[in-house]
């Protein structure tokens, strides 16, 4: 049998740095862009003398002064928000795979999830502080896993649900179990899903995490310190929270990418690139 | 040559009694070639047919409507090792009989029996193989991993699952591609997959449903001369549905030509061609004239004047 003219590639078990590598190249023409916009911020910002939103030297100062701080703070902040991250993730895999295997356990759930979701965080905020503990960091894990929730169950059932009817009639033809379909095709079909979801939640965790802190919390927390910072005029400082804050976001985005990229390496070469 | 459909029994296999038996009396070649079918074939071997209908009717309710009825007393006998090919118009039911043989639809009345036992129990027991117009390989999974997956659901050994794996890609010439994924190959390469993995656990009957539909013509082609390939090496019975006529007489033993609304046998060619086919029978006289053949019956399904099944007849391949 010759090889058949078809399309194939060689195998696609490249290495993640691999692809990031790549992704940099491909990426240069954004990056230049963001260094001259940050060239312009500091002539613009420097020469008008305004203060609320002080040049990135003036910034990169404070986290200098204040490094201390700014990672005792980081540290508290970042735990607070995978924690949440974790607590939200597990509690919406177990009301995925309940929905998705009973329809009273979703007629019961999936409205209380929906409505769950609408209710603003701020108003919940002080509410979860009041329960947990306003020092405690748990309270602020829980307005985190709150945001998490959501977006985990909603993509976990989908792709529990979802499978190809092709498959399914491929699975009956060797008189699989129930358990065995779950198993071999459902939850690998859900996988895909549940890290689109775990994208969008991490920066959700962040989010939950500093906005439950500026409704109260210990003094060394990105949320706190950025409020402090703000009320006191020290603008530099308060940037440089924000920041920091943004930073843990993105960084906990990357790694989700690359756990993608190693546990589903199928799914990421399938998608004609792009996250 | 041709018989006219016969409900009920075995008089629905061709009237003369020569070409019921075992395949191998209208296929004098393939006889020494064709090794006894391995695996879950019972010990009665040649009496028992592979497959048999009687009197199968299949309708399906519809809203607010009469019931649409897919298949109407259909009767037909597969005798082992045969090459059979359903072939007809949209509609007609052919992949709904396919999927009756299968157990995957269940009809609304009639017998269907798979070796001498009831089609859901050739289901749960596994008997049979089947390869749909889409390869459905699961794109998580390696070739390997692909055609490995029947063999984890009936729990053979890892050593055996291995060994069985690689015979059935070097079958069907891909051992080099196992570790890639099926987004990798081709259609004609992932349908190659699909035929592997429906092969792996070494049923004696394979059910195969426009397999090619979706293939260009010389990909397809080629592919018929593997599935014949693998056809005489493993004697696997096949039940093959298709649009397309060269194909079917290329193939088969016998061609069952369908006619819908409702669904039914409405004629059945029995293919003399020797064996081994290959190139040369496709331009062959008697090729071309069993292909007339099989033509004219799907045209004649709708008596003179009517448009429909022949310009659909013509539009298939052919």
């Amino acid at each position: 049998m010759t090889g058949a003219a078809g399309s194939y590639q060689t195998p696609a078990r490249r290495r993640p740095f691999a692809g990031l590598v790549d992704g940099l190249r491909h990426h240069l023409p954004a990056i230049i862009v963001f260094l001259v916009v940050i060239a312009a911020w500091e002539l613009i910002a420097g020469s008008s003398g305004r203060r609320i939103i002080p040049p990135p030297s003036s910034i990169a100062g404070a986290i200098v002064r204040e490094s201390d701080l700014l990672w005792k703070s980081a540290m508290a902040t970042f735990t607070e928000a995978i924690g949440g991250l974790i607590i939200g993730t597990l509690v919406g895999l177990a009301v995925g795979f309940a929905t998705a295997r009973w329809a009273v356990a979703r007629d019961i759930l999936l409205p209380v999830a929906i409505g769950a979701s609408t209710i603003p965080l701020i108003a919940v905020a002080p509410i979860v502080n009041n329960w947990f503990g306003v020092l405690n960091p748990l309270s602020k894990m829980m307005m985190a896993a709150l945001l998490v929730f959501f977006p985990i169950v909603i993509n976990v059932t989908r792709g529990l649900v979802e499978v190809q009817p092709a498959q399914l009639e491929l699975m009956r033809s060797y008189a699989s179990t129930p358990t065995e379909v779950l198993r071999k095709v459902r939850v690998p079909n859900m996988l895909p899903f549940l890290f689109t979801a775990l994208k969008v939640a991490t920066t959700l965790a962040f989010i939950g995490a500093i906005v439950g802190e500026y409704f109260g919390g210990s003094s060394t927390v990105i949320g706190r310190i950025v409020l402090t910072s703000m009320s006191s005029g020290s603008f530099d400082l308060a940037w440089a929270g924000i920041i920091i804050g943004a930073m843990g976001a993105i960084a906990s985005y990357v790694v989700v990418v690359i756990a993608e990229r190693i546990l589903i390496p199928w799914n990421t070469a399938v998608r004609a690139g792009g996250p | 040559m041709t018989s006219p459909s016969l409900p009920g029994g075995a008089a629905a296999t061709p009237a003369t009694g020569a070409s019921v038996p075992a395949a191998g009396a209208s296929v004098p070649a393939a006889a020494g070639s064709v090794p006894a079918a391995a695996g879950s074939v019972p010990a009665a071997g040649a009496s028992v047919p592979a497959v048999r209908l009687a009197g199968i009717h299949k309708a399906f309710p519809v809203h607010g409507g009469d019931p649409t009825v897919a298949l109407q007393d259909i009767s037909l006998d597969v005798a082992q090792t045969e090459f059979v090919s359903l072939i007809g118009p949209s509609g007609c039911g052919k992949s709904t009989l396919l999927r009756v043989v299968g157990d995957l639809i269940t009809p609304s009345a009639g017998i269907v029996e798979v070796n001498g036992k009831p089609a859901s129990q050739a289901r749960l027991d596994r008997d049979y193989g089947m390869v749909f117009q889409a390869p459905v390989l699961f794109d998580w999974r390696t070739v390997e991993a692909n055609v490995r997956l029947p063999l984890e659901i009936i729990k053979t050994s890892g050593t055996e699952q291995r060994k069985r794996v690689q015979e059935k890609l070097d079958l069907v010439g891909l051992s080099d591609f196992m570790r890639h994924y099926p987004h990798q190959l081709s259609g004609g390469m992932q349908q190659r997959v699909a035929i592997a993995r429906a092969l792996v656990f070494e049923p004696a009957l394979l059910l195969m449903d426009e397999p090619f539909g979706a293939l260009d013509e010389m990909t397809r082609e080629r592919l018929n001369g593997e599935v014949l390939k693998i056809w005489a090496r493993t004697g696997t019975t096949v039940l093959f549905v298709t649009h397309s006529i060269p194909e079917a007489v290329f193939l088969s033993t016998r061609v069952v030509v369908m006619s819908p609304r409702p669904g039914r046998i409405s004629d059945i060619v029995d293919i003399d061609l020797p064996q081994p086919r290959n190139e040369e029978t496709r331009e062959s006289d008697r090729y071309f004239e069993l292909v007339t053949q099989v033509r004219e019956a799907l045209r004649a399904q709708h008596g003179g004047g009517a448009s429909a099944a022949r310009t659909r007849a013509e539009g298939a391949i052919g």
